[in-house]
Order: C-alpha cells, then structure tokens, then sequence
C-alpha cells in the first residue's frame, strides 16, 4: 500500500476545461456538485481506501522567524498571485495507477451545465516509512 | 439511560469522595478513570447492586496503586495505612467544588473543557480525543498539564460559576462529532450543574441549549446541508423539549435576575413557539436583544439584532442596524445579502452572498452561501433557481 496526496487549488494550477465560477452554476448544478464529491469520499471509505480529506480557508499569511526577542514577521495575505491549496484528499492505495485513477476520477466532478469540471489535481506520493527488510 | 451514561453520572461524587478522603486531586482523577474503564469491562454483563460503592471500592484501591507506584512511596502510606473514613460523603459543594476546579481561570479553554469532561463528565481520554478530533496521546497530555496547573495554583482561586457556564456553553456548541454526542453531554452536565447550584443563570443557560436541541434534527437536511430556521420543518421540532426548555427558563425569568442566557434562551423560546417564520414575534425577539445589547454589548448580538430588525421593521431597518456592525464580524456579509435581497438589490444581494461563501469558517456554511449566490444569479439571469 501507498500514500497518495490529491491537493486541489484555489489558484495556481491550469485553468480547467470547464472554468466557470461555482455561484455562477444553477442551484440544482451545486447540488450535484456537492454529492457527488462526498459520494466519492464515502466510496473509497466502502474500498478501504480513504484516509483523510480536508477543506482550507482561502485566507493565509506567510511568517517567518526574526529574531531574538522580537515577534515573528508576517505578510499577507496572500497576493492574487500565489499559488493557493484549497484542500486535499488522502488516500491509500494498491499502486501508482490506482492513484491516477481515482484523481482522474475526482476531477470528473460535475459543474456547469452538469458537465464534468476536468479539474487540474495535483497528484503527490507520501515519503514512506523505510521497509523492514532491506534485503 | 445506557450503563454508560449512569456509570458516568456517578463521576463527580467518586471523585469527590477520594478527595474527601485525602487524595490529591490529580492522583484521584486518573484513579477514578481507571476505575471508570474496569467498570466499562466489568458491568458489561451485570451492573453490581451498588454500583456507586462498587466504583468507589475500585477506585480507592487504583488510587492507592498509583500511590504506592510513586517516588514518595513512604510518605504516603504513612498517610493511608489507616482504612479510609467510610462515612467521609461528599455534599454538593463538594461537586460543585470539582464544577469550580475543572474550569479554573489559570486554564485555557480546550484544557478547561478536556478536564471538564473527564473529571466531571467521565469521559475517558480516548472518547474526547475523538470528539474533538486530536489524537489521544494529545488530549492525555493536554489534560495532564492542565491537572498540573491546577495542582500549582489550585484552590486558592478556584473557578466561578461562570466560568463553568462558559466552559459548558463551549462543549455545547461543538456538537456532534465522533460517537460522542458532545451536545447531549453538555446539557446533562448543565442540568447536574442546575440542581447543585441556585443561579437562575444557570437554568437561563440550560433552557437555552434545551431549546436549541430541541431544533437540532431540522437543522440539517438529509444531504448534510445546512438549513436555515426560516426553512427548517418545524414539526421536526422535539416539542418535549422546547415544552421543558420553557418551563425551566419560566422559572428563571420569575427570579428576576436576568442575564445573557436567560435573554438568549427567551428568543430561542418565542422561535420555538412560532408555527412558522412569519408568524414569529419579531417585535418581541427585538426587545429581548435589546435587552441583551445592554447586558453584553458584542457584534454578534448587534448582528443578530439586525436580523431580527429586518423581519420585525423591513429590510431598510435592517440594513440601518447593521450600520452599528463593524466590517469584519464573521456572518456579517451573510446577513447583508440577505437583508439587500429581501430590499430588492439583487445584483450586490448575489455578490455578497459570494463574498460570504468565501468569508464562511465551515463547509456547510460555505456551501449554503454559495448555493444562496448561485440561486440569487439565476433569478437574475431570468432562471428558475429554487432555494
């Protein structure tokens, strides 16, 4: 088994096929929308293949160490341009392939028209544990 | 009532008894909740004719155990190698004592109310980990710490009864998550709050959260999704509990030392009693905000009072309440929009409705502004959105 990121983006990755606003769907395309992304996770909890799935806020500030005794320094938030993670799913799985798969079929989710979305994921395998036996 | 539940509503006095008994109070918790999980394992089959003695037995003895398994092994078996003074019972001070020394000042709020639910609650480690999500070595040190900083500063500055309130008020709102029913537990702790102390405050605050309860199975749909009072089915409403949460706050009320929960519970009171939106006492339920803003002045009851301004006075009114809510109050947006549609601005209605989903601190709630925005742009596309 495999750990598997699929991060999906606010900003940052290619623009989808299907690039319309959410509030510009019709109510009943949002619906749709929403079940069937928590249909998706409650499938792969049937598979034995969920681990974890977290939405972030849009908002975000960077911040870094300044010194000695002094508060630490922030900036943002964050400029239009940055890059920006909307959330993430974890899942894990058999192979390389069945993680394609599944992030291929996460970005099926419907949106305008009830059309699929063909959302850019962003696809990242965990660092494992060291095996056992090395040899 | 599960074993469980009657398991753990002999908690406090266990605790307390040990206490009582010279224990200190840190050694005493972990015994109690030792004794706690043996008598989750043990009662499983047959619950003991006393159960109350059974678990002060067990949990003298873990006591003793953890006593004997530390560094200052003499000292304290000088102190017990006596047999305990059986007839050392506790009073309801002593309870409310352990209600005071839970929510201690010198705590911060997670650690309040972790040491709340396990020390009075009886919750075990395991169940608050879940409950609030974290992983369970995390809530055994944060609950830890906290007995350390109660055994530092203690009992010289005790908690109030306020504080409580705040730490309750805090569980309550965490709802539902994980197999324990975070707000059901907050509402029996209140009520064993309610009968060991005689502040009206305290029934304000238990007829509050009985009253929002008693709308808690309309306040999602099936799908998961939020849904507002104005649309919820209110036959869905559990009318033993709105019944209840009346009859305590009543009381309350007729002591006439009013204060924020009390006012917060007559609002929830008069939704309960409307047959539907329109027919709420809008007029009333401003009154009591009124009533509110002069005991607490806070942007969430400037906000709230908006809304309530805009159903009793129209939109307009609304709108020039919310003028006294400085940009930045969480909902704010969300009730501009809502205030700005129902005054006909369908355009700056939609865009704030947006701006909500993307302001909103939770899914559901992100979800229901998108849909709202969503809904407002296709009735202004010449659409048949539907709420």
């Amino acid at each position: 088994m495999a750990k598997y990121l699929l991060l999906k983006h606010y900003r940052g990755a290619p623009a989808p096929e299907n690039d319309v606003p959410m509030d510009r769907w019709t109510p009943e395309e949002f619906d749709a929308h929403v079940r069937f992304m928590r249909d998706f996770g409650a499938r792969l909890e049937d598979t034995g293949e969920f681990v974890d799935a977290q939405a972030l806020a849009p908002d975000g500030m960077w911040v870094r160490y300044d010194g000695e005794g002094k508060p630490p320094v922030t900036d943002g938030p964050f400029a239009e341009t940055k890059d920006l993670i909307a959330g993430w799913m974890v899942i894990d799985v058999d192979s390389h392939e069945r993680a394609i798969e599944l992030a291929g079929e996460l970005s099926a989710a419907p949106g305008a028209n009830g059309e699929p979305i063909h959302e850019w994921l962003e696809v990242r395998p965990f660092m494992a544990a060291p095996p056992a036996c090395t040899e | 009532m599960s074993v469980e539940v009657e398991l753990r509503e002999l908690v406090p006095r266990t605790l307390s008894v040990l206490v009582r008994r010279g224990a200190d109070f840190a050694t005493a918790e972990d015994a109690v909740q030792e004794a706690m999980i043996r008598a989750l394992a043990a009662w499983a089959n047959e619950v003991p004719s006393d159960p109350g003695g059974w678990l002060v037995t067990v949990a003298w003895r873990a006591f003793l155990d953890l006593s004997r398994s530390s560094a200052s092994r003499r000292l304290r078996e000088q102190r017990f190698d006596r047999e305990p003074d059986t007839g050392a019972t506790p009073s309801a001070d002593d309870s409310l004592q352990l209600y005071f020394l839970c929510a201690h000042p010198d705590l911060t709020p997670s650690s309040a109310v972790a040491l709340t639910l396990r020390a009075v609650g009886g919750l075990t480690t395991r169940q608050i980990a879940a409950a609030y999500l974290v992983p369970e070595p995390t809530m055994a040190q944060r609950i830890s710490r906290a007995k350390r900083t109660i055994g530092e500063r203690g009992l010289d500055r005790p908690g109030d009864v306020r504080t409580v309130m705040r730490v309750l008020y805090l569980v309550f709102n965490e709802g539902y998550s994980g197999d324990v029913d975070l707000a059901a537990e907050a509402i029996r702790l209140t009520r064993q709050l309610a009968a060991l102390a005689d502040v009206p405050e305290v029934d304000g605050l238990l007829a509050l959260m009985l009253l929002h309860h008693a709308r808690r199975r309309s306040r999602t749909g099936p799908d998961g999704r939020l849904v507002p009072l104005a649309d919820q089915d209110r036959s869905q409403w559990d009318t033993a509990l709105v019944a209840e949460g009346v009859a305590v706050l009543q009381t309350a009320l007729a002591r006439d030392q009013l204060g924020e929960y009390q006012a917060q519970a007559a609002i929830a009171a008069l939704h309960a009693d409307a047959p539907s939106v329109e027919e709420t006492d809008w007029v009333q339920i401003v009154e009591w905000y009124d009533e509110l803003l002069r005991l607490a002045d806070t942007p969430i009851v400037r906000l709230n009072r908006a809304v309530a301004v805009g159903e009793a006075d129209g939109a307009l009114a609304g709108l020039a309440a919310l003028a006294a809510v400085e940009d930045g109050v969480p909902r704010r947006k969300a009730v501009a929009a809502h205030l700005h549609e129902r005054n006909g601005d369908l355009e700056l209605a939609a865009r704030l409705y947006a701006q909500a989903a993307h302001d909103a601190p939770n899914l559901p709630e992100r979800e229901h502004q998108t849909r709202q925005a969503a809904r407002v742009n296709a009735l202004l596309r010449g659409g048949a959105g539907s709420a």
